[in-house]
């Protein structure tokens, strides 16, 4: 075949394709009803299913041991919330019964741990860990929150960002509210009922292919920060529920 | 002349029907966040710190040989910051792309020097890599690819640096994985540090950034070699057994010494029940609070 040739066929095959698709598409409009809108499910482009395990690389003395009273570095906290952290007492915390406050969705990413995340419904993930035995639901579909208390977990809408194009850039926005106060570390640093997370829940290729999930993890809260407290949690994929070990919430530890 | 105006007609039907290559402008300055690791990336780690660094026994013999008085030699004042200062480091990033002066395509994207670390220069134009046999130093070579909106960059040929502040060490055969994914004005990097020398796993970072009106420097001051007083043909170093700080972070955090060693198992939830005995929170933070 000469190069003149195939320069046409490929031209034409190409050309064949891009005038079709719109014919395509408006043969499917003449009469017949509008698709119904994709759901949540079906219109991921990532998979972020599954059971994984925190890598604990940063942050390490704040989240694997609990740090002493007064060791805050790096929150940007108002003065007021300095003043509760200064009078954390921990024997106090664990009195109390309310041993969940450093488990709340601000922090709930930073306890070591693991993940289990699935489907809920077609519009509805699910995100349980075993640390602390939580569970986050995150909705998608305009979603509202129902009216009532501020919760630990508060009320999350999720919805897709990216994606497509055979590329695996998509991200899960995640916005939370109603949330009730808590803690950002477990020595006591605050958080309070006016409290608003903004979450992108993202796979990124490690260099053996596998899939790392990552979180970034945007927390504002007037009373008692400064400015958006921003981190961001790794997790490692695991096959199954083998290392899945649910433990209760603490306040010491 | 009509066969060509034909042709243009087709090229551009097939243009429009062909989706975009998705790319995204990271372009800009980016303030650095740095709310995470915050003593790690500013003011320096504490003294023989290595918990959750995936460190092997190479890499924690070599650690613990460490002096910080060895940077006060000449021939390694500069030695130590490679790309991965990116990841370990406290500074903003400014980021601007280089066109093809014939084509306009984007031939590299640039991420700007500071302070002693060289400019991060990203290949997009497909040049091939050069033979692992040429010059390695502390700028290393870097390619780029995007997955859609997100920019991989690889960065190979680099010198010996740090993965630490604290005498955690990479090798020349280390290479530098770095991801970049944009939110609106916010910038995550996930960094992935592998290094067949002094590492079990892959070594995992992340940094996040806010874009900035106000400009970061293009580049940074040069590292100046100076006279500090070492004198010629002395090696700062601590023999095996001999290093005085392992006990630091249990002196000044209650964080049992094995912690401070290191390894890959440091970084999983199951380690915590490990040192829960042995763990003992100090009443009060004493030193490098915030």
């Amino acid at each position: 075949m000469s190069p003149k040739l195939s320069l046409v066929l490929a031209l034409g095959t190409l050309l064949g394709t891009s005038l079709a698709m719109p014919v395509a598409l408006s043969a499917q409009g003449r009469g017949a009803a509008p698709p119904p809108p994709q759901t949540a499910k079906a219109a991921a482009s990532i998979d972020l299913t599954g059971y994984w395990v925190s890598v604990v690389t940063e942050d390490w003395r704040y989240r694997m041991v609990t740090p002493a009273a007064g060791d805050y570095q790096g929150v940007p906290m108002t003065p007021a919330a300095r003043a509760i952290a200064d009078a954390w007492d921990p024997a106090k915390e664990e009195a109390s019964g309310d041993v969940c406050k450093s488990y709340g969705a601000p922090a709930l990413l930073r306890v070591p741990g693991r993940l289990h995340i699935t489907w809920q419904d077609d519009q509805t993930l699910r995100m349980e860990s075993d640390a602390g035995k939580q569970i986050r639901t995150f909705h998608f579909g305009g979603w509202k929150a129902p009216a009532g208390p501020h919760t630990i977990q508060g009320d999350s809408v999720a919805e897709w960002e990216g994606g497509g194009r055979g590329a695996t850039d998509a991200s899960m926005k995640v916005t939370t509210s109603n949330l009730k106060a808590g803690f950002l570390r477990k020595n006591g640093v605050p958080y309070s009922d006016n409290a608003n997370l903004t979450e992108y829940y993202e796979l990124i290729a490690q260099p053996d292919g596998a899939p790392l999930l990552v979180v970034t993890i945007v927390t504002t809260d007037p009373a008692y920060l400064r400015q958006p407290f921003v981190i961001t949690s790794h997790f490692k994929k695991e096959p199954n529920a083998a290392k899945w070990n649910p433990t209760a919430c603490s306040a010491t530890w | 002349m009509i066969r060509n105006s034909t042709l243009i007609a087709l090229a551009l039907v097939l243009s429009a029907s062909v989706p975009a290559r998705a790319e995204i402008d990271l372009s800009g300055s980016w303030a650095s966040i740095n709310h995470e690791d915050a003593l790690e990336r500013g003011a320096g780690p504490n003294p023989d710190d290595w918990a959750g660094l995936p460190f092997n026994e190479s890499g924690r013999a070599k650690a613990l040989s460490f002096s910080q008085s060895v940077i006060s030699m000449p021939e390694r004042t500069c030695w130590f910051q490679t790309q991965w200062h990116i990841a370990a480091g406290p500074f903003s990033l400014r980021m601007w792309a280089v066109p093809d002066p014939i084509t306009g395509k984007v031939q590299a994207w640039v991420v700007a020097a500071w302070e002693t670390r060289a400019p991060m220069t990203i290949w997009m134009d497909g040049r091939p890599r050069p033979s692992k046999n040429a010059a390695h130093d502390q700028t290393g070579f870097t390619t780029g690819v995007w997955n859609g909106n997100e920019l991989i960059a690889t960065t190979t040929h680099l010198k010996t640096g740090y993965i630490r502040r604290n005498g955690a060490a990479s090798s020349d055969q280390a290479t530098i994985t770095t991801h970049f994914r944009r939110h609106g004005d916010m910038l995550t990097l996930t960094l992935f540090m592998e290094d067949p020398v002094y590492l079990t796993e892959p070594y995992i970072l992340t940094r996040s950034y806010n874009l900035s009106t106000n400009p970061v420097p293009i580049g940074g001051p040069p590292c100046i070699v100076g006279d500090e007083g070492v004198e010629s043909g002395r090696v700062p170093h601590y023999l095996p057994g001999k290093n005085p700080f392992l006990d630091e972070i249990a002196k000044r955090y209650g964080i049992p010494p094995d912690a401070a060693l290191g390894g890959a198992e440091t970084m999983y939830p199951e380690y915590r029940e490990k040192i829960r005995a042995k763990f003992v929170r100090p009443a009060k933070c004493t030193i490098n609070c915030g």
